[in-house]
Parts: structure tokens; C-alpha cells; sequence
């Protein structure tokens, strides 16, 4: 077992999580457009709920899952003893400090390492959870960065559905519903490309993933 | 050989069959398959887990038929749940549906108080739901919001309980014979839905309401509830019924499942879905399986009640 995989801890927990969000969600993987084992990747996911990495993660195949650690702020997840361990040894988390005038470490660094220790990343783009009525948000230029510098890394788009609700922001509890994860084709940064509108092509793909109101895709 | 015996070789033996013919016309078609014959595939493999399981819960007796249900409801009212419109007001309502009134309506079945499970949903859990989700103070679409939550208990809880409700009937000379009337039920109102599926694909011509459901024809819906009449007839012996009795019940029981499959389909379009989930491979969700003994179920249950203890 190399470094990069997950610990024991990690394993047993995030195999438990996976078992929970099964039963509480019924959460299927839907590929779309890629495979589910392939090049290391991030996968970039709208972001609504704290559920929503641990449904991701469920949908991964066991040998991704142990590779694949969650992007999450550092601010929400060290403050407390709690919060710190099930971020820090329960969880594979990479944690970013997103507040610019305290941070003592670049959040770019931080994942640049995770990504060279050969890490997938699960990544949320918009920066925080949403909690308006748009279905995504403008998206930060932390996914431009990372494929500038990291070009061999596959970007895909993940579509989580129906997490919100059943696990809303400060909700104990979650409400057992149906929940789907659509994995869609990677993403290839083009030669030349502007940041702004690779970043609106990202969320371009990412929402042509959400079903339309009337059910369909 | 003794009844349970009987009637597991039997089942077993139509899967056989099925699996065999369905080989057969897999060989014999082109390749790739055409999507009927996939999806008869999908669909006869899932039947086998169906049938295992539900052997499973028969060889725990009573409680592990009640707990089947309880798992069947849970998953039909998910399923239910997700298609909903739901506020954030509406949490400790929906939160009480799954954690307090499954376990509680399944309960009251296992000490066998009939007047109370009877009665617990629709008047308590009815009254208690809406007070609840108007102390939340949200108004908005709030008529609707109460409706489809206690449409949704009514369906997938209050009328799938009375599934192993059967087992708690008191019926004279039918002692110890409970699961084996549950077992009835569940054959003739699941067969009506293959027979109805088969009579359809091969005679299906008029549709009886195209607006609904394009699959459903009067040729599939005569043949398949006339042969799942036969077939309940040739039951009989599970049951304490003659066989001219255990026809006209499994034929009312087929004829109730399906208005349950023609109402699931009717809100499944207005939801503009084709499936109520993906549980059960080649089928779909727990509620498209199970939408006909949905209606089948209590009528079934009250009018055995009256007319036999």
C-alpha cells in the first residue's frame, strides 16, 4: 500500500459512508460520456450539500475510491476537534484555506501536491455551497489553474442530483430520497484559451448534465 | 409434499420455463438483442431475486414478511418522495414519515391491533401531518404539498401494510395458513401483471387509455386478468376458499391492480418520468412493481375480513 492510498481508518469509513448513502439514497452512478476507471482525474460537481463528495465517492469503483480525496475549506473543517478528525482521518480531504488575508498556505500549492502525489481530487468549482435558486454558480478560476498547470489530469464533470435536498445545509438529518450522479465526458483545456471562457465551457458541461424540468435528459 | 413446498416447486418451476424460453429466443434472435428481448431478460433475471427473496422472508415466518413490507413501503415511499414537490419547512414531516410511521404502521401488524392500523393513518397521521407542516409557517403551495405527502403514505405505507396484514385475519379452519394467503395474493396479482404484459405483446391492438399508457390494451387486459382468474383458481388450495371463490377474488384483486397500475402510470406522466426508479433491473422502481398490489391489497384484505371471520 503506497502513501497515497487511503489509511485503514479511511477505508473502513468511507466503505461504511458509502454503505449509508446507498441505503439512504439509492445513489447510481450514471456514465455518461466516460468510463468509470480511467487517468487520474478531478472530478468537478455542483455543490449544494455536505453529502455531496461522500455521494460522489460512493459512485467511484473501490480502487478510485482509495485514491480520490475531496477538496473541502479548511476554515469549516479545522474549526473544532470534531470537525477536524473526520476531515483529517476518517475522510480523504485535501484542505484549502479560501480566506486570502489570514492563509498561510496556498491553496494551489496544497493541491498541486495531492495531485503530484497522484491523488484524484474531487473539486467544487463554484467555491462553496449554493444556496440560491440558480442551479450553479459562476464558477472560481481554481479549475483553469489547475488544468493550465496540470494538463494530464482528466477533468470530468459530475452532476449530483437531488443531494440538496436530502441533506440541506444545516440539516442533522437526511431525508431519504433518490439521488443520481451523472459522470459526463472529460474536459480538455485548448491550446490558447482564455480563462474566462474555459471556465464558462466547464460549467457549460457541467449543467448540460442536470435533467430538464420535464424529467428528461 | 406440504403446500409451501408445493407451491415454492411451482413458482420455481415457471422461472425454469421462462428462463429456458427466453434462452431460446435469445439464441435464435439476432445480435445485438432487440430491446424487448433485453428488457425480457433483465426482467426474468430480476424476477428469480424477487422470488428468492420473498422465499427468504417466508422462511422467517411472519416477522420476516413484515419486515419485507416494511422494506417495500420504505423504498415505494422514497421513490414516491423524490418525484414530490418538497419545501424545507417540510423536513420534520417527511423525516416523521420515514422514521415514525413506517416503523409504527408495521408494528401495530405485528401485535395484530387491528383497530388501531387500521385506523392509525388515516385519521392520526393525516391530522398530524398538515398541523405539523403548518407550525412550520410556509403557506407556500401548502394545499399541495399536505396532498401529495398523504397520497404518498396512503399508497406506498397504508395500502402495501395490508399485504402482511393478511397473516393477523382470523380465519376459522385457516389457522397457521396465514402466509400461504399472502402468497395467493402476490401470485395472482404479479402473475396478472406477466399475463396482462404477455397477452398484450401478442395480441395488444386497442389501446384503453393512450393519453395514460401506450402499453396497456383491452386484448392484454381481458386475457391476462381471465388467465390470472384461472391461474387463482387453480390456487385454491392455499387458501381456505373453494375454487370458484378463489377465482372471483383473484379476478377482483387483478381487476384492482390494475386501476393501481393505471394511477402510477397516470402520475408517472404528469411527473413526466417513465419509471419510478431504478431499483429493480429491467422493471425499474419498487413502485412500478408493486403499484398493483397497491390497490389490491386492501380490497382484497376488507372483503376477505367481512365475508370470512
Amino acid at each position: 500500500m503506497s502513501a497515497n492510498d487511503a489509511s485503514l481508518l479511511q477505508t473502513v469509513s468511507g466503505a461504511m459512508l458509502a454503505g449509508l448513502s446507498r441505503a439512504v439514497t439509492g445513489v447510481r452512478p450514471i456514465w455518461a460520456g466516460s468510463a468509470p476507471y480511467g487517468r487520474q482525474r478531478i472530478y468537478f460537481a455542483n455543490h449544494a450539500s455536505h453529502g455531496d463528495f461522500i455521494l460522489v465517492s460512493t459512485c467511484l469503483p473501490f480502487a478510485e475510491r482509495r485514491r480520490t480525496a475531496a477538496v473541502a475549506g479548511a476554515d469549516y473543517w479545522n474549526a473544532g476537534p470534531i470537525r477536524r478528525f473526520i476531515s483529517g482521518r476518517m475522510l480523504r480531504t485535501v484542505l484549502v484555506e479560501r480566506n486570502w488575508v489570514e492563509r498561510t498556505a496556498d491553496p494551489m500549492q496544497v493541491m498541486l501536491a495531492a495531485l503530484d502525489a497522484g491523488q484524484s481530487l474531487i473539486f467544487f468549482p463554484e467555491g462553496t455551497r449554493n444556496m440560491t435558486e440558480e442551479p450553479l454558480l459562476r464558477f472560481r478560476s481554481g479549475l483553469y489553474n489547475l488544468a493550465a498547470l496540470r494538463p494530464d489530469v482528466e477533468l470530468v464533470p459530475c452532476w449530483i442530483e437531488n443531494m440538496s435536498r436530502v441533506l440541506p445545509k444545516g440539516a442533522l438529518l437526511p431525508v431519504p430520497l433518490l439521488c443520481r450522479v451523472v459522470f459526463g465526458a472529460p474536459l480538455v483545456l485548448e491550446e490558447g484559451e482564455e480563462r474566462k471562457a474555459f471556465l464558462e465551457r466547464a460549467r457549460a458541461a457541467l449543467l448540460a448534465l442536470a435533467p430538464r424540468k420535464d424529467g428528461t435528459r | 409434499m406440504s403446500d409451501d413446498t408445493r407451491l415454492f416447486l411451482g413458482l420455481a418451476s415457471v422461472l425454469v420455463i421462462a428462463s429456458l424460453v427466453a434462452g431460446v429466443l435469445s439464441w435464435r434472435s439476432e445480435k445485438p438483442l432487440p430491446a424487448t428481448l433485453e428488457n425480457l431478460n433483465a426482467r426474468i433475471k430480476a424476477w428469480w431475486i424477487m422470488v428468492a427473496g420473498i422465499s427468504l422472508a417466508f422462511l422467517f415466518g411472519t416477522g420476516g414478511v413484515i419486515l419485507l413490507f416494511a422494506f417495500v413501503s420504505f423504498a415505494a415511499l422514497r421513490e414516491y418522495v423524490t418525484l414530490t414537490n418538497t419545501r424545507h419547512a417540510d423536513r420534520w414531516t417527511l423525516l416523521g414519515m420515514f422514521l415514525i410511521i413506517v416503523p409504527a404502521q408495521y408494528y401495530l401488524i405485528w401485535i395484530d391491533w387491528y383497530g388501531l392500523y387500521s385506523i392509525f393513518i388515516p385519521v392520526y397521521c393525516f391530522l398530524a401531518m398538515p398541523a405539523l407542516t403548518a407550525m412550520r409557517g410556509d403557506t407556500s403551495r401548502f394545499l399541495e404539498r399536505v396532498s401529495e405527502q398523504q397520497w404518498g403514505i396512503m399508497l406506498s405505507v397504508y395500502c402495501i401494510s395490508h399485504v402482511p396484514a393478511l397473516v393477523t385475519l382470523p380465519i376459522p379452519g385457516n389457522e397457521g395458513r396465514g402466509l400461504l394467503l399472502i402468497a395467493f395474493l402476490i401470485a395472482t396479482v404479479q402473475g396478472s401483471d406477466v399475463l396482462q404484459y404477455i397477452f398484450g405483446k401478442l395480441f395488444g391492438r386497442h389501446k384503453v387509455a393512450p393519453s395514460i399508457s401506450p402499453s396497456k390494451t383491452w386484448e392484454g387486459l381481458i386475457g391476462g386478468i381471465a388467465s390470472a382468474s384461472l391461474l387463482g383458481a387453480g390456487l385454491y388450495w392455499l387458501t381456505p376458499f373453494s375454487p370458484l371463490e378463489a377465482g372471483a377474488l383473484a379476478a377482483l384483486a387483478c381487476i384492482m391492480g390494475f386501476f393501481g397500475g393505471l394511477v402510477a402510470s397516470a402520475i408517472k406522466r404528469d411527473r413526466g418520468v417513465k419509471d419510478w426508479g431504478h431499483m429493480i433491473e429491467g422493471h425499474g422502481g419498487m413502485l412500478d412493481r408493486a403499484d398493483s398490489l397497491v390497490f389490491a391489497a386492501p380490497v382484497f384484505f376488507h372483503i376477505v375480513r367481512y365475508a370470512w371471520t
